[in-house]
This record gives structure tokens, C-alpha cells and sequence, in this order.
């Protein structure tokens, strides 16, 4: 009677993942729009792990340890990137980074 | 006692979420994100996915978010400027997500109807005995590959983050 029903984790999971485009479309800092990223692979993780107890099945555990896996080579490679982008240029204003715009 | 635990956790993963999304500042945005990784991890505990919930709390809000602190800290990343957002955006942004948001709502309660839900010890295969033997021998080469690339980003995070590209 107090089971919750495996359509509320996957709303949840909606929502956050509209909360991650949010951040990524709206926000202006670099690394905020960065940490939006995240936030929605963390949402796909949490279907992934719904729809694993749903089938009764361990691989959705196994795609949602390489997401993290992928994740975190991305984490280093983007934040050595801003790293660099704010040693070359002293901002982190997504505006101001138009190099490659003409 | 499921009920309650998810309502609670999925309150603070939504709030911590929403405050990620309008706080000024990164380090607001950055103690949010682990408030939302943590909630995660207790749900991930609730789905039976034990060894994943470690791994979210020790890799994701252990490592990889204190990776973000630290360099917020090292650039000094300050408040950000006002948003500039079109109004187009503004007035038509939030409708339509609320429309998004609904019509998923109501996709995912039609595929999966109420009676299929989850309780606490539904799925006990989710230890770490579990994972790591179905990833020692079906995910064997991703696995090998996921290494690989990790490798790769070791490489190329030192290659970019040196002194001497200016």
C-alpha cells in the first residue's frame, strides 16, 4: 500500500531533465550551463535504474555506471577546457566566447 | 514508508534542482547540484540499485562535483550578470515547458498504469556482486573501452590545463 508507483520516477525524472535544459538554455556562466549538463545525465540515470527495477534486470545499473564513467572523463576534459578558455580570454561569460562566430 | 521517503527525496531533488537553475552564483548552483545527487542516491537505494547509489555519492557528489567547486574557487567565478533573455522566451519558456512536462505526464501514466510500482526489496539484484559480474562478462569490452577513455581524458585534461598554451 505504500508502494509508489514507477510512473512518479519517471516524471521526476522529467522534470529534472527540463530543469538541466532550463539551466543549459537560460544560464550565461560557463560553468553553470556546464553543471546543467550534469544535471540532466543524472536525470537519464534515474529512468535508467526505474526502467531496471521495472524489466527486473541489472543491465539499466550498468548503462548508468558508464554514463557516470562518461561523465566524469567529460568533468575533466570541460573544466580543463574553461581552464584554458578563462586564462586566454578572463571570462566566463558564454556571450563573450564568439570567436568562431565571424 | 516508500511513499514518504520518495516524496521527501524527490521534493528536495526538485528544489535543489530549480535552485540550480535561477541562483546567481556558481558556488549556489554547485551545493545544489550535490543537494540533487544526494536525493538521487537515496532513490537509487529505493529502486533496489545499491552499488549505483555508492557509486553515485562517491563519484558524482565525491569527485566529480568537488572537481567543480575547485576550479569555481580557483577562477574566482563571481555572480553573473543579469540574464538577458528574449521576451519571447520569458513569456512563452515556462507554458511550454509546463506543456512538455504534462504531455510526458500523461504518456508515461498510460504505459505504465499505477498498479506497477515500486517497493522497497522489489529487486535485489542490483549489489555490487550483481553488476560486477554482469560487467565482467557481457560489458567486458565496454568496460575495456570506458578505460580507455578515461585514459584519453587523463591525457587530454593535462595536455590543455598546462601552463603553456597561452
Amino acid at each position: 500500500m505504500s508502494a509508489v508507483p514507477i510512473s512518479w520516477y519517471l516524471i521526476l525524472s522529467a522534470i529534472l531533465f527540463s530543469l538541466g535544459v532550463a539551466g543549459f538554455l537560460f544560464r550565461k556562466n560557463i560553468i553553470t550551463v556546464f553543471m546543467s549538463i550534469e544535471l540532466m545525465l543524472n536525470a537519464v540515470n534515474l529512468s535508467f535504474v526505474a526502467f531496471s527495477y521495472k524489466l527486473k534486470q541489472v543491465d539499466g545499473h550498468i548503462f548508468t555506471f558508464f554514463v557516470m564513467v562518461v561523465a566524469a572523463a567529460e568533468a575533466a576534459v570541460g573544466l580543463a577546457i574553461i581552464l584554458t578558455v578563462f586564462k586566454n580570454r578572463r571570462t566566463l561569460e558564454i556571450d563573450e566566447v564568439d570567436s568562431m562566430k565571424n | 514508508m516508500d511513499l514518504i521517503l520518495f516524496l521527501v527525496f524527490a521534493a528536495i531533488a526538485v528544489g535543489c534542482g530549480v535552485n540550480l537553475v535561477v541562483q546567481r552564483h556558481p558556488i549556489s548552483s554547485a551545493l545544489s547540484l550535490i543537494g540533487v545527487m544526494g536525493s538521487l542516491a537515496v532513490l537509487y537505494l529505493l529502486l533496489g540499485a545499491e552499488f549505483i547509489a555508492a557509486a553515485q555519492l562517491i563519484v558524482y557528489a565525491g569527485a566529480i562535483m568537488v572537481l567543480f567547486l575547485f576550479v569555481i574557487m580557483l577562477l574566482n567565478a563571481g555572480v553573473e550578470r543579469g540574464v538577458d533573455k528574449s521576451r519571447l522566451a520569458r513569456w512563452l519558456g515556462l507554458p511550454l515547458l509546463a506543456l512538455f512536462l504534462g504531455m510526458v505526464s500523461f504518456l508515461v501514466r498510460r504505459f505504465y498504469p499505477d498498479k506497477v510500482s515500486v517497493a522497497f526489496g522489489g529487486f535485489t539484484g542490483g549489489g555490487p556482486a550483481d553488476v560486477g559480474r554482469k560487467l565482467f562478462t557481457e560489458y567486458l569490452l565496454p568496460f575495456e573501452a570506458a578505460s580507455v577513455l578515461i585514459l584519453i581524458a587523463i591525457l587530454g585534461a593535462v595536455v590543455l590545463a598546462r601552463k603553456e598554451i597561452d
